[in-house]
């Protein structure tokens, strides 16, 4: 009853059948005021302003730590780490790919082996594989193919290969399970659609269910790949010469240990952020046809006569 | 020894299929014609997939065998021995056949056009830009000459189909099999899937539709089948079967879609 007559009273300037203690439309909006936030601001400020001013007091020579950035044995052992972390994870991939489409095998032979590969080089610490390589000369004194080729194993084994074999085969079992699990995300709809247009089992991974599975494994192997930039510096215990081992070198001649520490550490920081932003690059190639285009050619393909 | 024109597209004797303790094909026997329509139709779960996709091998069967184009499914007969096909084999087999899905199965990753040549390239070895020539000619028979560079996720459900048609035409295959492929569509996008098919069926395509379009059936299949539990019911014409229907079974399923 009081509605209506409020109702008649304003009539013009409201929409058809709302009534006036609704329209509201007119009112001014205050935003929601943040002031934890302005408070934890100032706070985290303050800790930082402190921190830096510690550092820059404290006992670190600076100079140092820019004269050491682009020493030869520093760049040679940032060339190593790279180096090594594209080897092992190829490597790694190419297994982890290899042992996931043979664990999803039919074949009860590659299935238990696979898992068997898994189940060790998941199950054993990384430093352990990598002792075992570097020592493998003390199990097998020899290696070769009987016939055709043959060596001392302690000539084969250097540093570089057996780090590369155990961050890689490490490295597979794990990128195995995350392989594992792309494959499985894609519908089984697909690899249906495929076989029947006469594609065989191969085929239908290769070029139907990897790729979409891509958009799944991705993100996980690029995470991989941050940890195994960082992963190759276990390889000093071997004597690799990747750039922790050779800023070691370097301070126990001059002990400038911070400074050495810390041109290492600056290194891994840069060569982190830019795999990182290859990464974004990377998801966005591999989530095409996800609707991620949509509202770009949503109106291209608004509905048309059949 | 008979002509290839002579021999039935499709002979199915005495098929069956168990999944695990469900016995989902119980004995089917039918041979279809070349240039036939036959329309499939039955109670949900009474084996109309499962029989569909024994035809193309997407199921393995348990007993009978099955015959397409003149060839055994899955088998090469030695003597007395039947001897099962490799992957490859099967692979090489369902070239003859195509199919059509409920859930349209577009690859999300490709293009309309990309779906469409992705089997004379990868699988057929066919040169790409012939391929690209002949899947404008398909688009353009099913209506979607302007949608070539789109996703499966930025068409609609019947356009998808459409595609979907496309694709298994590209491989110029000798036997379409449809697993109710208007079944996942808003009703408004139903006829212009229906469309596509009525003309592919002037076209003397042999034709295999699970359907639970009676009007569809009526006006195109030559013979409708009716299944219940894993068993064929009732064949006949559409008018037979579809209208005057000698099975009990068969008037109870038509009276409860019609209501
Ligand atoms: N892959 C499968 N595993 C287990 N049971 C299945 C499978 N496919 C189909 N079935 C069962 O087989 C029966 C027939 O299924 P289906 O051929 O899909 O029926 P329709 O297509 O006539 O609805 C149903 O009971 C269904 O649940
Ligand atoms: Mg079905």
């Amino acid at each position: 009853m009081d509605r209506t007559v409020v109702n008649t009273s304003a009539a013009e300037a409201k929409p058809v059948g709302v009534t006036s203690a609704y329209s509201i439309a007119h009112l001014r909006h205050v935003p929601r005021r943040h002031y934890g936030r302005w408070v934890a601001a100032a706070l985290i400020l303050l800790a930082f302003a402190a921190v830096a001013k510690a550092f820059a007091e404290g006992q670190i020579a600076w100079p140092v730590v820019a004269q050491f950035f682009t020493a030869p044995a520093i760049l040679s052992g940032l060339a190593n780490t790279i180096l090594m972390t594209v080897c092992a994870m190829v490597l790694g991939i190419a297994l982890g790919v290899l042992f996931a489409i043979m664990v999803m095998s039919p074949n009860p032979v590659l299935k238990n082996v696979a898992v068997f590969y898994i189940w060790f080089f998941r199950g054993t610490p990384l430093l352990l594989q990598l002792l075992l390589w570097f020592n493998l000369a003390l199990v097998f004194p020899r290696l070769g193919i009987p016939g055709l080729f043959e060596a001392r194993t302690v000539d084969v084994m250097t540093p570089f290969v057996a780090t590369l074999l155990g961050l890689g085969i490490n490295q597979g079992a794990y990128t195995a399970e995350v392989v594992r699990g792309g494959i499985l995300s894609v519908d089984v709809g697909q690899t249906e659609a495929a076989k029947a247009i006469g594609m065989t089992r191969l085929t239908t991974l290769r070029r139907i269910v990897l790729p979409q599975a891509m958009r799944v494994i991705i993100p996980p192997v690029g995470n991989e790949v941050i940890s195994m930039v960082k992963l190759t510096s276990v390889a000093s215990v071997i004597q690799y010469a990747e750039i922790l081992r050779n800023a070691q070198t370097i301070y126990y001649a001059n002990a400038r240990v911070i400074e050495l520490l810390i041109v290492a550490a600056i290194w891994y920081l840069v060569v982190v952020t830019i795999l990182s932003i290859g990464q974004h690059y990377l998801e966005r190639y591999f989530s095409r046809g996800r609707g991620d285009r949509r509202p770009a050619r949503a109106a291209a393909a608004a509905p048309e006569a059949a | 020894m008979q002509g290839a024109a002579a021999t039935p597209m499709v002979v199915a004797v005495d098929v069956h299929k168990h999944f695990g303790p469900l016995h989902a094909l119980q004995g089917v026997s039918l041979e279809i014609p070349r240039g036939e329509v036959l329309c499939i139709i039955g109670p949900s779960g009474s084996g109309k997939s499962t029989f569909l996709r024994c035809i193309n091998q997407l199921e393995r069967i348990d007993a009978g065998a099955i015959w397409v184009d003149g060839e055994l499914a899955g088998f090469r007969r030695d003597g007395d021995a039947l001897y099962e096909l490799t992957d490859a084999e099967v692979a090489r087999q369902r070239l003859a056949s195509g199919m059509v899905f409920q859930r349209f199965n577009l690859f999300a990753h490709m293009t309309a056009l990309e779906n469409i040549i992705e089997g004379p390239v990868t699988v057929q070895k066919r040169a790409k830009k012939e391929a690209s020539a002949e899947a404008l000619a398909l688009l353009e028979r099913v209506g979607l000459a302007d949608k070539r560079n789109a996703y499966p996720s930025e068409l609609s459900g019947g356009q998808q189909q459409r595609i979907a048609i496309a694709r298994a035409l590209a491989m110029k295959p000798k036997l379409m099999l449809f697993d109710e492929p208007t079944s996942a569509l808003d009703p408004e996008l139903v006829g212009e899937v229906l469309a596509v098919m009525r003309h592919l069926a002037t076209t003397g395509m042999t034709m295999i539709v699970v359907t639970h379009e009676l009007g569809f059936a009526r006006e195109v299949a030559n013979r409708v089948v009716f299944m219940d539990r894993g068993r064929i019911v009732e064949v006949g014409p559409p008018r037979e079967v579809l209208v005057d229907p000698r099975e009990q079974r068969t008037r109870d399923f038509i009276a409860a879609v019609l209501s």
